[in-house]
């Protein structure tokens, strides 16, 4: 088993618990042991940037930190916490004055930070680590025929990490592909959600879901797979409040890639969570 | 004496570290404006604003609403053919507004990034279930009332803790970050 140090993330502790089941019992089908960091914090979603960049900063570093002392790969489910730790650690390779800075305040928890690790998120592991072939290989049960939409959303993908194709990027449609599943070909794949807009600014949020359901109700999506907390509890948690905005019936399900796949290597509903979702996903699945 | 400096040159060292150009090599063509998928719910386009701080339109600026609607979704930014972080610009502008305290009224997302901060200092971590609906009564009551249909059916689902996780080490944590802002640290 390959292990990793494995960064949940705030939100897998309660809106999306079945995202940190399906992800911890998928992986370790596909023989990745997802070790939970010790002691980690909060990344600060996009608050922390909001009031001051070097205490965002500091806070995101804790965590790498932890990862470094293990000498693991740093893996996050969620896009957001990726995204901020992916930068911090980039930052701070690039900046020995504000790795210093940030050593000295380090220090205060006994940990240091030299930019040995990689930081990477959880998708990326199940495509790098594992492979389409080695995924096809363990399924037992592909979900032939469900039209299954993938949701790249922000972060994972923008800013650009390293010479990527951020425009149309094809890795979520193969993962769906090795699964059995047909990818559903639509053009708001790569749209926000609107993030936590949900909370701040809720009328342009729910526009921003309406508009992504729209355009994978008239595709005739099954599913939705998520690879984001934040994207999976607006597209299903807000989906009756949208409903009730634009007088629509909408009815698609949200579903963690992890749940999709932990289905697929024939993994037991239940211990993927699924069960916990208010927009049911069963009359797809069953369909 | 010393030259006065002037509001845009405040933002342009507001964003030295960054790591896209200047925002003088703004060419206004209107990507960052046509990409924004909230672009419909700012007092001003990306566009416009860059055009504002330019002109050093302070107060206006200060106003505006247009870096408290943004999502962070860094489309703008990966689009600008003049490399500009304009994701990273929003950013800048809302630091700016909270040192100087100054925003639009009624907006929520200044207290909310506020009362985020001080969460994950009284425990490490944040927690959704108090994050959330503390700012759902803004919304009116019908909307007040489907959040907390919606939260018991999240409670009932299991998605709902009653009570936050702390970190272990929130000790070192706090000093930590006391080393990092010297005064007025939380205590």
């Amino acid at each position: 088993m390959t292990k990793y140090a494995y960064y949940p993330g705030c939100s897998l502790e309660s809106l999306a618990v079945s995202y940190n089941l399906s992800a911890v019992a998928a992986a370790r089908e596909l023989g990745l042991e997802l070790v939970e960091l010790d002691d980690w914090n909060c990344c600060g979603a996009t608050s922390y940037f909001h009031i001051d960049e070097l205490f965002a900063h500091t806070l995101v570093a804790r965590n790498i930190a932890i990862a470094e002392k293990e000498g693991l790969d740093f893996v996050a489910p969620c896009s957001g916490c990726f995204k901020n730790a992916y930068f911090t650690n980039e930052h701070l390779k690039e900046d020995p004055d504000l790795a210093d800075h940030i050593n000295y305040a380090l220090a205060a928890d006994d940990l240091s930070l030299n930019g040995s690790t990689k930081v990477r998120h959880l998708l990326d592991v199940f495509i790098e680590d594992v492979g389409y072939e080695g995924i096809k290989e363990k399924v037992t049960t592909p979900l032939d025929g469900l039209r299954v939409a993938p949701y790249y959303g922000c972060q994972l993908v923008r800013p650009r990490k390293n010479g990527e194709e951020i425009e149309n990027p094809q890795f979520f449609e193969g993962l769906i592909s090795a699964i059995g599943a047909d990818p559903v070909d639509y053009s708001s794949k790569m749209r926000c959600c609107g993030g936590s807009l949900i909370v701040t600014n809720r009328k342009a949020a729910l526009d921003m879901v309406y508009r992504l359901l729209l355009d994978a109700s008239n595709r005739d999506t099954d599913v939705i797979a998520t690879i984001c907390p934040m994207c999976n509890v607006n597209l299903e948690v807000y989906q009756k409040q949208v409903n009730r905005e634009y007088n629509t019936n909408f009815d698609i399900p949200a579903m963690y890639f992890t749940q999709l796949i932990g289905l697929a290597l024939g993994i037991a509903p239940g211990r993927l969570g699924i069960g916990k979702e208010l927009v049911s996903m069963a009359p797809s699945l069953l369909a | 004496m010393a030259t006065e400096i002037t509001f845009s040159d405040e933002i342009a060292n507001l964003l030295y570290a960054s790591e896209g150009n200047p925002l003088n090599t703004c060419i206004q063509c209107g990507t960052c404006a046509g990409t924004c998928p909230a672009v419909e719910y700012m007092d001003h386009t990306p566009r416009v604003l860059i055009g504002m701080i330019g002109a050093n339109l302070r107060d206006e600026v200060l106003l505006s609403n247009t870096y408290w609607s943004c999502s962070s979704c860094y489309h703008c930014t990966v689009r600008c053919p003049a490399g500009i972080d304009i994701t990273g610009l929003m950013y800048g502008l809302k630091r700016y507004s909270m040192w100087k305290d100054q925003h639009k009224e009624g907006l929520i997302g200044p207290s909310f990034s506020e009362s985020f901060i001080k969460m994950i200092m009284r425990t490490g971590r944040s927690f959704e279930p108090v994050l959330a609906p503390t700012y759902v009564t803004k919304y009116g009551s019908r909307e007040m009332f489907q959040e907390a249909r919606t939260a018991t059916a999240l409670f009932f689902k299991g998605r709902m803790p009653l009570l936050p996780k702390r970190i272990k080490r929130l000790d070192n944590f706090r000093q930590m970050v006391r080393r990092i802002i010297p005064l007025g640290g939380p205590s």
